[in-house]
């Protein structure tokens, strides 16, 4: 069986003077399907059972809870706005069913562009598929809001994956996490479509004064014709008004005007925990992060260096806060002063934190590569993001820029890191030749 | 991270008052204080005592001044009672590969043929040496056989008595064998008698550069043959293997204990710093005595890991090497041979090297002279099957074919089954159990598992992208990703900056085995020490 599975991939192998890009193409699939019969030459004559393909996929492994949670997020969201199936399993096929329509086109699209990209210049320069776009295109579908229109969204994957990556050289050889920078374009190049209170719940659009729920498409109403057929319950014409003072602000924009008391006014602190919250499709649910964290952590794939330090470095900022705001908050106060008062705690039940440090900051190849250098860079992530957060009206979340921003000095710091043992060294010689002299 | 520790004390200070304030919180804040204050108090008189005994010359390795339990008195693992409360130095990182092949404890007699002289085997010799005798000419074990042109006064010997039946060349004719058909029982070469008392350092420097013991000592940096000018700052020695399926060395000094007591007085001669002996406190019983009670040396207890057993990782944890330095390293069975010629006024290049591998039938260990032939040694012996043959261990070995030789500084053989086959969906699922220090195999949950290991790559060669993998199994101060990217660019300031000279290949192994993206790390180190070298 196997022995005739690799007969018949060997007779299709395309010439690969020929046909560069089609070798490319088959030599991706073959080595997906098959790892290779090499052998170690020179060097170890044995080599750990573990590869890039296994580390790249434990990530996309890691991330697939908040793929789930993110789809039925994606419909509890949209019904919620609506005043529908507020219980979790009310109207259960209608959330998952809503959410895959949303994130299975994001899916295959940056999947389509991006490994596109990277196969044509695999081709190009004449080497083999490298597999860090399987955790770039895993994690740029959970950092969009669910609305993200396909144009934007081939535009920043191209941005990101071509002048990110390619120009460096390619996986590996990287300044900034490719992911993210997909988000930044989109956020400094289309404002419009990834701030402001609207844009995170999905399927609803303001006309007039009033929001409602957007006029459903034919697959919607393909799926209705299956679910009628089942006596359960569907999606509808669509155009339903949204309930009473509805407004899609997320925790953040809350709590930027009237701190943690305004945020608790319209969502329970369970609620934020378990991620029942509008924001991007996978960044909601606290514990399901925190699960891939430990399977990050106990695989030892991500540092948890950089995840334990970007904590503290929240929690110091966010302390340094408390301590700076006024003894009393009246009604007239600025938000401002009301969001820093805010217990550091409490800061991590709203926003992306997490999935932003697990996630987004242990990107080897952007972070620092020493260890004592990725305790700074995780701090600093942590301590930068949160200033962002906090303090900038501009923008209402902090890790994104953070983290990109920490990433131009990541090579700085661990300079620095490696100037200290460099000169450890030469103390180390120094002394030697005193005592002996 | 005490400021820390106060930056957070006082912000939630700032933060309770704010809150309402109350007395426990004041309270709290002074025992605090108090606690830190005593702190400060223990850490002053530690660093204090530490002084104290760097002024009175106490400065050996690890030794806990302190007043306290060191972290490390309180998580080390437990430590063997045969070192005897002697400092023993705990290695924390590495990994033990563990495979199949362990040869059994008994010495084998095998009759081989063929023994051969390769002088691609010491480094820093032209690759084509000045030849003494001709082919067909008979030779006895010591007699020299040739010399490197640039340093005519060191003489490489035959291993052997016979005939010399062949000179075989490589690429640009470069010498690659010099092989001895050897006689029934072997005829030695008398060498004059010296006294070690009454000679200097120079006269002892000349008799053994005549001897044919020096092209066995390398000298590190560059693990190469030591130039004859030169006095070494220290002499380093490891007493145990840790490499995967390694000999072990307490077995195979049984009976040279005197042989090896004598080779250590000889190299207190050569060398103005002391003779370091690493000893082995990993195992549940203690080293043979022939190390634990050697006299004229400085002796050093490690626990840890592979490498821990490497000299180079010995060598960084007692006495690192500072730009500029020289030190000399040899392993046991080359003092053996050191002491021989002094007791039995010979080159005696016996060999006790173990046969490892589980696609041996019989992996032990045999008694055969320097140069044996690869083939005669594993005659018999090997399964059926695609083998690699490997002239040391898996880790730093050589590949050889069967009409190959031994290596001139190896006392293992590892015979590994090639890995050329197409396995499907083995990066994600394999079916086999493999070696591996990731945690995404199953692997530790079986921390006792012996593997069979295979030479199949696991995986296509990548950038460099998965980082802090390289630190974790090698117990030195030194960033080895960082140090081979300076290689790869050439950048001479940061490699020697980096702590180039304290590294050998066989130190880089395990890193090259735990690379994620089955970088060449060996091979690219060892160009950077030419690099090094090149540039004097």
């Amino acid at each position: 069986m196997k022995e005739s599975l690799i007969k018949f991939f060997h007779r299709i192998e395309p010439d690969k003077q020929k046909s560069p890009f089609l070798h490319t193409l088959y030599d991706g699939f073959f080595t997906f399907a098959f790892t290779p019969n090499h052998v170690t030459k020179g060097g170890v004559h044995i080599r750990d059972g573990m590869d890039m393909k296994r580390t790249m996929v434990t990530v996309v492994i890691a991330l697939q809870l908040c793929y789930i949670f993110g789809t039925f997020n994606i419909g509890q969201q949209h019904f919620d706005a609506l005043g529908m199936y507020p219980g979790v399993f009310e109207g259960f096929h209608l959330k998952i069913f809503h959410g895959l329509i949303q994130i299975l086109p994001i899916f295959i699209v940056t999947h389509v562009v991006g490994l596109g990209i990277e196969f044509l210049y695999a081709s190009r320069k004449g080497h083999p598929i490298e597999e860090g776009f399987l955790v770039s295109g895993a994690l740029i579908p959970l950092i969009m809001p669910p609305d993200i229109p396909m144009w934007i969204l081939i535009l920043a994957i191209t941005f990101a994956v071509i002048i990110g990556k390619e120009a460096f050289g390619g996986t590996g050889m990287n300044v900034f996490n490719v992911a993210l920078l997909a988000r930044v374009f989109v956020f400094f190049a289309y404002p419009t479509y990834i701030s402001g209170d609207e844009v995170w719940v999905s399927g609803i659009e303001k006309s007039g004064l009033e929001h409602l729920s957007i006029q459903y498409g034919w697959v919607h109403h393909l799926l209705d014709g299956i679910f009628n057929s089942f006596g359960w319950s569907t999606f509808g014409p669509g155009g339903i008004p949204t309930i009473d003072g509805y407004t899609g602000a997320t925790p953040l924009a809350l709590a930027a005007k009237e701190g943690w008391e305004g945020v608790t006014k319209v969502y329970t602190e369970t609620q934020m925990w378990w991620g029942n919250i509008p924001g991007s499709i996978g960044e909601t649910s606290k514990p399901l992060i925190i699960i891939g964290a430990l399977v990050l952590i106990g695989a030892g794939i991500a540092s948890w260096r950089i995840m334990v330090s970007g904590v503290i470095g929240a929690v110091v900022v966010t302390l340094l806060m408390n301590g700076l705001v006024p003894d009393q908050l009246g009604p007239d106060t600025p938000g401002v002063f009301k969001f820093m008062a805010v217990p550091w705690y409490y800061q991590f039940y709203m926003g992306s934190f997490f999935f932003a440090i697990v996630y987004m900051a242990t990107d080897p190849v952007t972070a620092s590569a020493t260890n004592t250098g990725k305790w700074i860079y995780g701090f600093l992530i942590g301590f930068v993001g949160m200033i962002i957060r906090v303090l900038n009206p501009a923008y209402p979340e902090g890790w994104m820029l953070a983290i990109l921003f920490m990433n131009v000095f990541a090579p700085l710091i661990d300079h620095y890191v490696l100037e200290a043992n460099i000169s450890r060294r030469l103390k180390r010689a120094k002394a030697k030749t005193v005592t002996a002299g | 991270m005490l400021s820390v520790l106060v930056l957070m004390f006082s912000a939630t200070g700032l933060f309770a008052q704010a809150g309402g304030g109350s007395s426990y919180f004041i309270y709290a804040l002074v025992g605090a204080a108090v606690l830190i204050f005593f702190y400060l108090i223990l850490q002053v008189s530690d660093n204090l005592l530490a002084i104290e005994a760097k002024q009175n010359g106490i400065e050996d390795m690890e030794t806990n001044f302190s007043i306290l339990p060191g972290i490390k008195d309180i998580f080390s693992a437990k430590l063997p009672d045969y070192t005897k409360g002697a400092p023993v130095k705990v290695l924390k990182r590495g990994h033990d590969i563990l495979l199949e092949g362990e040869a059994t404890k008994t010495v084998q007699e095998v009759q081989v043929s063929n023994y051969a002289v390769q002088p691609i085997n010491f480094r820093g010799i032209a690759p084509i040496p000045k030849m003494l005798v001709e082919e067909g000419a008979t030779v006895k074990a010591g007699d020299p056989l040739f010399f490197d042109k640039s340093n005519p006064d060191i003489k490489f010997v035959a291993p052997v008595s016979g005939e010399l039946i062949a000179i075989n060349r490589g690429a640009k004719r470069a010498i690659t064998e010099v092989v001895i058909l050897a006689d029934k029982t072997i005829e030695y070469r008398e060498l004059p008698t010296f006294d070690l008392e009454k000679n200097d350092r120079k006269a002892l420097v000349d008799y053994l550069l005549g001897s044919g013991i020096w092209p066995l000592i390398r000298q590190r940096p560059y693990d190469c043959i030591p130039n004859p000018d030169d006095v070494p700052r220290d002499i380093f020695i490891s007493t145990f293997d840790s490499a995967p399926l390694a000999p072990d060395l307490n077995f195979i000094i049984k009976g040279k204990e005197v042989a090896f007591q004598k080779g250590l007085d000889v190299l207190a001669k050569l060398t103005d710093g002391a003779v370091h002996l690493g000893l082995n406190a990993r195992g549940e019983e203690a080293p043979s005595t022939a190390f634990t009670q050697a006299e004229n040396v400085k002796k050093y207890w490690y626990h840890g890991k592979h490498p821990a057993g490497n000299v180079g990782i010995q060598i960084h944890n007692s006495n690192p090497i500072n730009a500029g330095d020289k030190v000399w390293v040899l392993g046991i069975q080359e003092v053996v041979t050191l002491g021989n010629i002094f007791l039995e006024k010979r080159f005696n290049a016996q060999r006790t090297v173990a046969l490892t591998g589980d696609e041996l039938q019989t992996p032990t260990y045999i008694n055969t002279y320097l140069g044996a032939n690869i083939g005669d040694l594993l005659k018999d012996n090997l399964k059926e099957g695609n083998n690699r043959l490997i002239s040391g261990d898996v880790l730093s070995g050589q590949q050889k074919a069967s009409e190959g030789y031994l290596n001139a500084f190896d006392d293992q053989i590892t015979v590994a089954e090639e890995g050329d086959y197409f396995e499907m969906f083995g990066w994600l699922l394999p079916l086999a159990p493999r070696p591996s220090i990731s945690n995404t195999f199953p692997n530790f949950l079986f921390p006792k598992l012996k593997f069979h290991a295979d030479t199949n790559t696991h995986g296509e060669k990548r950038a460099f992208v998965i980082t802090g993998q390289y630190e974790k199994v090698l117990p030195m101060d030194i960033y080895p990703q960082a140090l081979m990217k300076s290689i790869i660019i050439g950048d001479f300031e940061k490699m020697e900056g980096l702590g180039i000279y304290e590294l050998s290949e066989e130190d880089v192994a395990l890193c090259e085995f735990v690379c994620t993206s089955k970088q060449p790390l060996q091979h690219i180190l060892r160009e950077g020490l030419e690099m090094m070298q090149a540039q004097g």
